[in-house]
């Protein structure tokens, strides 16, 4: 044993390290155990300091509310406790690397955070006058041209909520310029390889959607694309570098047969970090692409949001793009909306979305745009795309990678689950890591790869941290090829064991039941 | 460049590793006539973090920040004090940086967050259930739409005249590709009941209308009791579709679900949620629980772990894209999550008793205001109920007025010329909001502007 100079146990004695003790909390050491705040006593209570309503008549026309709610209210320090103690229970880029494929969680800088909070961007209302919003009107602006030069593409819209968004706002323009042309048609070709936003977007504004095959090699089947061509084809949507992390070698030349065939090419941006800087799309005979700001240009995820979903548009489709937009006449702003839009814009097909699109996302993109320039950008793709390379090189004696043989991948490695032993998956290797202290890769997507196991490291990890995650994947993989039993009760080391999903899925509990208030909860 | 670990040395490593001579043999897939030679001309190279926050200063200078002036905008975005406590805790890293909660043991953080946000929005909005949220009220709006349309089979939708007109807008958009038919009209300043047309909706409900679409209190501010239109689409079988723009209200009024609304959506930002010029929002979305397989986005609920410990999990998700894909509810994959978080926290602190005491502020203050500026010679009061917004008429065209205003430092509200450009019978209108922000100086200062704007 050995004790410093006044007697303290200054190293851990060598026990036998048993299961860890029950607690009688519950917590085990900082994992720390939090009630919802539906079971606290806390419904009378507030955690904020407002003055008494004056006295003055009501106005309400006797629709008052006079049935109990039933919301509880925390005091401040309970507050911060306990959404302080919710968040460590999530995995976050900030504690390290997280790998999920085609969702790009890259470093988030946090000057983003500062200048979109500035009140200048973020105390402004948006239907304030144009004369005192020059500067966010300029944000907008200036961000959109970046966008524009950066994919070679002649219009953008800044309006789509999120990258799902940005899809329905590049079909609508398709469906627009076609009909424009009196042409309207009903398919969309969508490849199988494809997010499930894409065919979602389609079928939402009333397209028919129909699959196209892969080949061997991970990419869209040329022949059958060209096969499936005609009148009635609207477009394709096509992802490039595509969600097998491969760059779809064929893209100009199924830009020309759909334009061919009277079609439109639509884009899914999802994975734009993997060429910006180095490929222009609209050098590609791309129409339309939208760009996940929270991908490429790293405003944060959020847990699940916000996103951003701004698309760029070829010269045939920017006359249809959505309202509002921006234009820049001297030195000065101007917020093209609906009054306006017929002198200057009369083919957009019209607004998707209340006001001028997501503010907060435009100033962080904007910022880390300009921290990085022209040439930092094309840095962040060739380090994404050889920090993805490094990780399938090292790996793929160990996890099988379907199209390792047919060269380089882009930003991100996929692995299927061949090889494993009998009665292991994808799901056992992703738990695994998960007592690793990693995040799990994406999981079974690609749907073409059986048990696909898609990894995206993104630029901004470093050697070291690829080595140990290289390490603690090649050790869950032998683990798994061996039939490691243990691997099965994976997690172990988590805050929860895996949870039932089925369970949750038969009998749906999606919001508190409090037995203890009658009238609430009627 | 700040943000990129890897050194030259680690590159030419990594390189040897992967058994390539240079970065370029990576970009082999990429047809060599759209390989790009080097950084793009004509754009600026990287720039020092200093450099880019006082570029970024610049912009936000060539604002008039709503703090800066005595403020009334409303109409869909409301200005709210938020306390410290809410944007210090979405900063945590765990939160901010996140992802969606694909992998449940690792994310119970933003798990239970979500579940307690969709158990506050459903006691709110007085709904059985509620999602983890929308990217905004306009989108919420169509996405019950179309889920009317599912639930009933039928293909009409009867908007009033009262709903934010960026959310007809933005169902006219989509109406015109999907087919949806669309009943719309334009508000009036009928004196008493601005923009309130509850005949008109109760008239046109018929055998084939999937929906109504009202909203409470509606673009004009106006306050309505929605029962009686709820009986009478549960008569003529379809759905009373409720939107609330200004959730603080329900801290003073029934709430839809109250009033036998089958969905109700919401425009959450004024709790939690700055106004960041329009974006990003959070849209709340609520329904009765016979509904639930119909909902779009995403929802959280209750399971336990192999240990039998509660715990959270998404799920209901063969409603969504990425398993149903093209049969999916919706297309909606990416929700609010962080501005749903912010909204949750901003309503934990508040409590009931918050709640409350924050809507009787509002409301009084919005009292005093109306009868303040009402009394301004050549100012007429429109409304009768109201919460935290009401209508003046202006004795002239309240457009020019609002940007002279702006001039003189004073953000005096919404001119309805601006959301109506086609509606000459509106040119008169301005919608002010009044909320907690705002002062007495600031209603006097407005009172003092307009008065001298409509003498001269």
């Amino acid at each position: 044993m050995s004790m410093n100079s006044e007697g303290r146990v200054t190293r851990p004695e060598n026990t036998a390290s048993a299961a860890a003790p029950a607690t009688f909390t519950g917590n085990r050491g900082l994992m720390l155990e939090e009630q919802l705040i539906f079971e606290r006593d806390d419904y009378g209570r507030t955690g904020v300091d407002l003055p008494k309503a004056p006295l003055v008549a009501n106005l309400l026309g006797g629709l008052e509310r006079h049935r109990p709610i039933g919301l509880p209210g925390l005091p401040e320090p309970e507050t911060v406790r306990h959404y302080t103690r919710l968040s460590r229970q999530n995995y976050a880029i900030d504690l390290g690397l997280f790998p999920l494929g085609s969702c790009t969680m890259k470093h988030n800088p946090r000057l983003n955070e500062k200048v979109a909070r500035m009140p200048g961007f973020a105390d402004l209302h948006p239907l304030a006058p144009v004369d005192t919003v020059q500067g966010a009107l300029g944000v907008i602006h200036e961000l959109g041209e970046w966008l524009k030069t950066l994919t070679g593409m002649s219009g953008v819209a800044m309006a789509p909520k999120a990258g799902a968004h940005g899809e329905l706002c590049g079909l609508l323009a398709i469906r627009a310029a076609q009909e424009a042309r009196g042409n309207a048609r009903e398919v969309i070709l969508v490849p199988e390889s494809a997010h499930g936003t894409n065919p979602a977007t389609a079928a939402f504004c009333n397209y028919r959607v129909e699959n196209i095959p892969a080949t061997a090699d991970g990419r869209v089947d040329l022949a059958a694309l060209e096969a499936r061509l005609g009148p009635d084809v609207a477009g394709v949507m096509i992802t490039n570098p595509n969600t097998c992390g491969l760059f779809e070698r064929d893209m100009q030349r199924i830009s020309d047969a759909v334009h061919a065939a009277g079609g439109l090419v639509y884009c899914d941006g999802a994975n734009f970090n993997a060429i910006v800087g180095r490929v222009r799309p609209g050098d590609l005979g791309i129409d339309a692409m939208h760009i996940n700001l929270h991908k490429t240009f790293s405003t944060p995820h959020g847990g699940g949001g916000p996103g951003s979903g701004p698309v760029v548009f070829s010269a045939a489709l920017a006359p249809f793009a959505p309202l509002p937009f921006v234009d820049k006449q001297g030195d000065d702003y101007v917020l093209v909306e609906e009054e306006t839009a017929g002198e200057h814009h009369g083919a957009s097909f019209g607004r998707m979305a209340a006001f001028h699109g997501q503010m907060g996302m435009f100033t962080r993109a904007l910022a880390y745009i300009l921290s990085h320039g022209a040439d930092g950008l094309r840095q962040v793709a060739e380090d994404a795309v050889l920090n993805a390379n490094y990780v399938l090189r090292s790996l793929d004696d160990v996890l099988d990678a379907p199209f390792g043989a047919s060269g380089p991948c882009m930003h991100e490695a996929l692995f299927s689950d061949a090889g494993l032993a009998q009665g292991f998956t994808t799901l056992d290797i992703a738990k695994g890591l998960i007592d690793e202290g990693f995040h799990p890769m994406t999981m079974y997507f690609p749907l073409v790869v059986h048990g696909a196991m898609l990894v995206e490291p993104t630029e901004t990890e470093g050697k070291a941290t690829l080595d140990q995650f290289i390490g603690a994947l090649r050790s869950v993989a032998e683990r798994a090829k061996a039939g490691d039993a243990a691997l099965k009760a994976a997690p172990a080391l988590a805050p929860r064991r895996r949870l039932d999903e089925t369970a949750a899925a038969r009998k749906p509990v999606l919001v508190w039941k409090d037995a203890d208030l009658p009238e609430a909860a009627e | 460049m700040r943000y990129l670990p890897l050194t030259d040395s680690d590159r030419q490593a990594m390189l040897r590793t992967i058994g390539a001579a240079s970065i370029d043999d990576l970009f082999v897939d990429v047809p060599e006539a759209a390989r790009l030679a080097g950084p793009i001309a004509g754009l600026p190279d990287h720039a020092s973090e200093l450099a880019v926050e006082r570029h970024m200063a610049k912009l936000a200078k060539r604002n008039l920040s709503a703090g800066e002036a005595p403020f009334f905008l409303g109409c869909g975005a409301y200005k709210h004090h938020v306390p410290a406590t809410v944007d210090h805790l979405i900063q945590r890293g765990e939160f901010l940086t996140s992802y969606t909660p694909y992998q449940p043991e690792i994310a119970q953080g933003t798990l239970q967050a979500l579940f307690e946000f969709q158990t506050q929005v459903a006691r709110l909005l007085g709904c059985d259930v509620a999602n983890a949220s929308m990217y905004d009220g306009s989108t919420a709006c169509w996405e019950a739409i179309t889920m009317a349309r599912r639930v009933t089979k039928r293909g009409k939708a009867i908007l009033s005249a009262g709903l934010h007109p960026h959310y007809v807008s933005l169902a006219r958009t989509m109406a015109r590709f999907t087919g949806d038919q669309l009943d719309i009209a334009i508000p009036d300043l009928a004196p008493g009941a601005p923009g309130g047309d509850m005949a008109r909706l109760l008239g046109a409900i018929d055998a084939d209308t999937s929906c109504v679409v009202v909203q409470n209190p509606n673009i004009l501010g106006h306050i309505a009791d929605l029962s009686e239109l709820a009986a009478r689409c549960h008569e003529k079988g379809a759905l009373m579709i409720a939107v609330v723009t200004e959730p603080v209200s329900l801290g003073a009024i029934r709430s839809p679900g109250e009033m036998g609304a089958d969905i109700v959506v919401g425009e959450g930002q004024s709790i939690g949620v700055g106004l960041n010029f329009g974006g990003p929002y959070v849209g709340l979305f609520a329904c009765a629980e016979k509904y639930v397989r119909q909902m779009p986005g995403r929802l959280c609920g209750v399971t336990s772990d192999a240990d039998g410990q509660r715990g959270f999990v998404l799920t209901l998700s063969t409603r969504e894209q990425h398993i149903r894909r093209e049969k999916a509810t919706s297309n909606i994959c990416t929700n609010a999550g962080l501005c749903a978080l912010a909204f949750s926290i901003h309503l934990t602190l508040l409590g009931e008793t918050g709640l409350r005491n924050l809507a009787a502020l509002n409301h009084a203050g919005a009292v005093s205001a109306a009868a303040r500026l009402g009394g301004v010679p050549g100012v007429e009061l429109v409304n009768g109920p109201f919460f935290n917004e009401f209508t003046l008429k202006l004795a002239k065209e309240s457009r020019p007025i609002v940007r002279s205003l702006a001039g003189q430092g004073i953000l005096a509200g919404v001119s309805l010329g601006r959301l109506y450009p086609d509606a000459p019978g509106l040119a008169n209108g301005l919608v002010v909001a009044v909320t907690e922000t705002s002062s007495a100086e600031d209603v006097e200062s407005l009172a003092e502007a307009l008065e001298a704007e409509l003498a001269a």
